[in-house]
């Protein structure tokens, strides 16, 4: 990289907001899936199960067919069978959403796992990317900018969902939902449709986020390919304060803080790679420390969740 | 469809497994007018709400809203049957203005939040009050919910309004107001009152027509002027025999008991709930505090029992600091008894006879060498309780939580006042939702705990409570003591102007 050494100690900054750009795809999906199951009042643990069948499902759609768009929608697919069998068992009476999510994390990862077996190895067609950089001599910089459509999508779904929640009715109806469910029954909404309506659509989000760890550069599947991301993702949400703008942002944090240790190492400072790679878990356990306190409620916490203690 | 309805329940009866919840009961409210129905506890009143609005289908007789039969929820939606439920049925981290739109049933799929305001606006310039639209509803006082829940009503045009308890939660100004605002639209022909209620005052004051049901049974309708307290009461009660009051002493106050010193805690969101309060509870006395809820009550009562942090100040008893550990409890015999005692005091899955044991099953006679539990001892202490506290259970082994409100709060008195009663008692509205016998028991234990020498610190959001029992009472608002009179001086009208927070 020696386009980064010619942009000094302003390459590795390069580096580490290219690597936010890329490196926060996952984060953006899982976020906002589980914003959106998480405003309804259901929370769905199973996120890292699920971003691990969609990436798998991803690859091996887009090897066997040749088209990774059509592996992309396979990934939104599987998620969103997931999303309703999950959806499906906590509406059962006296099923414990945490218990189910956790089952949900064992249960993708190990059918990801069991399925994906044939496919370590190859490299699957992958995503084209969209070129912004064009034209712009630095390599580094260039580099930077080569970013996946799925990029851009996740920030038209983070603005798509902060206008479906204040602006339509049926945002408004979710809100009161996950917020005080009695009174929403009251008023004639039903309250099991639209938890199972956003746990879907918040797993078939998920799906798509997990397409992108196996069809993008390096475009290769393996068993340690998600590193707890959709874990992170959901701890996240409760630092957005359950708003899909503030998803957004703070994905690209994480983003950014998963490219510390490769962008470090690669300009030449390889000290502490390992302290550097695990910035992200650092990162998550300083803002749940941070933004849980054991004498205040969360804001803009939905009322359902927070009543659960 | 405009304007107000008539209202008929004929012969309607409501069985839940054994329980006869409602047998033949009728009522007629003619359009127009404002229509009380009183009763104890477990008469049938919120039953009978829920059969005229849908909620419950009655296994016999019918509803008729200007004499169209209504059975459904929906139906009665229709019809302009609208109720505002003891507890609120508000969204609380959406704003105003999102709860009154939301409760609209022909809403747009794409929101023009523009037009929904300026529609808004309009039916606020006649509307009985004003409340400002933006404010989040979990950040509103408990009267200003009251307040939008019945704008939400009056927003649907609703033609029947019927109200489960709506004051309860206010402070006595704000319930009149509340009431004449209904009074007055009832008087414009907007709108039939139903109030379901168990404060005569109100029924005297504002309502046209009163109906009494006593266990599920109508015993009387009447019209309001042609009837007084007295006579609604017993025929409230029937012809149960009241348990005689317990007489209250001639006794001056000892010194110091429980003292609290420049006390601030925090509340759930991180304010500050209790601000730099200090009070002195003296031997031989039940001190009062009175106040809307929301005011700290419930942030001192925990942080007095050690089950939330003090921010800074402290609370000693006897002259040394108190912390609320079990070991601190003992020694200095202070038991607290918060509200709703069924969440915050007992566990409800385990049977009566454990949770009388809770004080003391580490103690001898019930523990033995200090850790072996002797169930034989556990039982014959409950059985003497549930005998001398006259506990309504199947048997000690039921658990608790399948006992009414009235029986769980006498196994409770019987755990905490029954075999070591304590020196201090801090109690937090000991008969919310009890009947008369029950309410009475209560205070009694009360009473008699003070009589004995022992103080009681009673928080309580019923006035009547405590003027009939405290012997000295404070007014709590805004974490902070505002006012504090004795038994003798106090004008019901000025504690009510400190409880608004107005002076």
């Amino acid at each position: 990289m020696q386009s980064s050494d010619s942009l000094g100690n302003l390459g590795i900054l390069v580096a580490i907001a290219g690597g936010a750009l890329r490196g926060s795809i996952p984060y953006i999906y899982v976020s906002l899936g589980e914003c959106l199951t998480e405003k309804s009042g259901r929370i769905n643990l199973g996120m890292e199960g699920i971003l691990l069948m969609g990436a798998m499902t991803a690859f091996a759609v887009s090897d066997q067919s040749g088209s990774p768009w059509l592996g992309l929608l396979a990934a939104a697919f599987v998620g969103g069978l997931f999303g309703l069998l999950l959806a499906g068992i906590t509406e059962l009476p006296g099923v414990n959403d945490v218990a189910a999510g956790i089952a949900m994390i064992i249960f993708g990862s190990g059918l990801a796992f069991f399925f994906g077996k044939q496919f370590v190895a190859p490299m699957a067609p992958q995503l084209p990317v969209i070129d912004f950089g064009q034209g712009i001599a630095n390599a580094g910089v260039h580099a930077a900018l080569r970013i996946s459509p799925l990029f851009v999508l996740g920030i038209a779904v983070a603005f798509l969902m902060h206008f479906a929640f204040e602006r339509t009715r049926w945002g408004l109806h979710l809100r009161a939902v996950g917020d005080a469910p009695d009174a929403a029954r009251s008023m004639g909404i039903a309250v099991r449709r639209h938890r199972v309506v956003a746990t879907t659509i918040g797993a078939a989000l998920a799906g798509i986020g997990g397409s992108h760890l196996t069809l993008y550069f390096p475009g290769i599947w393996s068993e340690g390919i998600s590193g707890g991301q959709g874990l992170m993702a959901v701890a996240l949400v409760i630092f957005a304060r359950w708003s899909p703008l503030r998803c957004l942002a703070a994905s690209l944090l994480f983003g950014g803080a998963q490219a510390l240790g490769p962008s470090l190492q690669s300009a030449g400072i390889s000290g502490f790679y390992h302290v550097f790679n695990a910035s992200p878990y650092l990162l998550t356990l300083v803002l749940m420390v941070l933004s849980c306190s054991r004498t205040r409620r969360l804001d803009g916490i939905p009322g359902s969740l927070a009543r659960r203690g | 469809m405009h304007g107000p309805a008539r209202v008929e329940a004929i012969c309607i009866g409501k069985t839940f497994g054994p329980v006869r919840a409602l047998e033949g009961v009728n009522l007629t409210v003619p359009s127009g007018t404002f229509h009380a129905i009183v009763g104890e506890n477990g008469a049938g009143k919120s039953t009978l709400a829920k059969c005229l609005l849908g909620f419950y289908r009655p296994d016999e007789g019918e509803v008729r809203l200007d004499g169209v039969p209504v059975s459904t929820p929906a139906e009665a939606r229709r019809a302009g049957l609208g109720m505002v439920f003891q507890h609120f049925t508000l969204a609380p981290s959406l704003t105003v203005a999102e709860n009154l739109v939301l409760a609209r049933t022909d809403l747009p799929a794409i929101l023009n939040w523009k037009k929904e305001k300026e529609r808004l606006r309009t039916f606020l310039e006649h509307a009985p009050f004003q409340i400002n639209l933006e404010d989040r509803v979990e950040h509103l006082a408990a009267g200003q919910k009251q307040k939008v829940e019945i704008l939400k009503q009056l927003y649907l045009e609703t033609r029947v309004l019927i109200l489960d308890e709506p004051t309860s939660v206010l402070t006595p100004a704000e319930a009149d107001e509340v009431m004449t605002v209904l009074n007055a639209l009832v008087r414009k022909e907007a709108l039939s009152v139903i109030l379901i209620t168990h404060k005569l005052r109100e029924v005297m004051a504002f309502a046209d027509d009163v109906t009494v049901l006593r266990r599920g049974r109508w015993v009387a309708s009447c019209s309001v002027g042609s009837t007084s307290i007295p006579e609604i009461s017993s025929l409230m009660v029937g012809n149960a025999p009241l348990r005689e009051q317990s007489a209250r002493t001639d006794m001056t106050a000892g010194g110091a008991v429980l003292e609290i010193q420049n006390l601030s805690v925090l509340g759930d969101h991180g304010l500050p709930a209790v601000k730099d309060l200090s009070l002195t509870l003296k031997a031989g006395e039940i001190l009062g505090i009175a106040g809307v809820s929301g005011n700290g009550q419930r942030e001192l009562v925990q942080a007095i029992g050690g089950q939330r942090d003090i921010a800074s100040g402290e609370v000693r008893v006897a002259g040394k600091p108190f912390h609320g550990t079990r070991a601190d409890i003992r020694e200095c015999g202070v038991f607290t008894l918060p509200e709703e005692p069924l969440q915050n005091a007992t566990v409800p899955g385990m049977s009566v006879a454990q949770n009388i044991a809770l004080r003391t099953f580490d103690q001898a006679p019930t523990a033995k060498l200090g850790f072996l539990l002797d169930r034989g001892a556990i039982r014959r202490a409950a059985t003497a309780a549930v005998e001398r506290f006259s506990i309504r259970t199947p048997s000690i082994d039921t658990p608790i939580r399948n006992l009414s409100g009235g029986n769980v709060q006498r196994a409770v008195l019987a755990r905490d006042l029954g075999a070591r009663p304590p020196k201090i008692m801090v109690v937090a509205n000991p008969c919310f939702g009890l009947d008369f016998a029950a309410t009475g028991f209560v205070h009694n234990q009360l009473v008699e705990l003070r009589n004995g020498g022992g103080s009681v610190l009673l928080v309580s959001e019923d006035l009547d409570e405590l003027m009939k029992i405290a012997d000295r009472i404070v007014v709590m608002s805004d974490g902070r003591i505002a006012h504090e009179s004795t038994r003798a001086e106090l004008d019901l009208a000025v504690v009510g102007r400190y409880m608004g927070g107005h002076e």
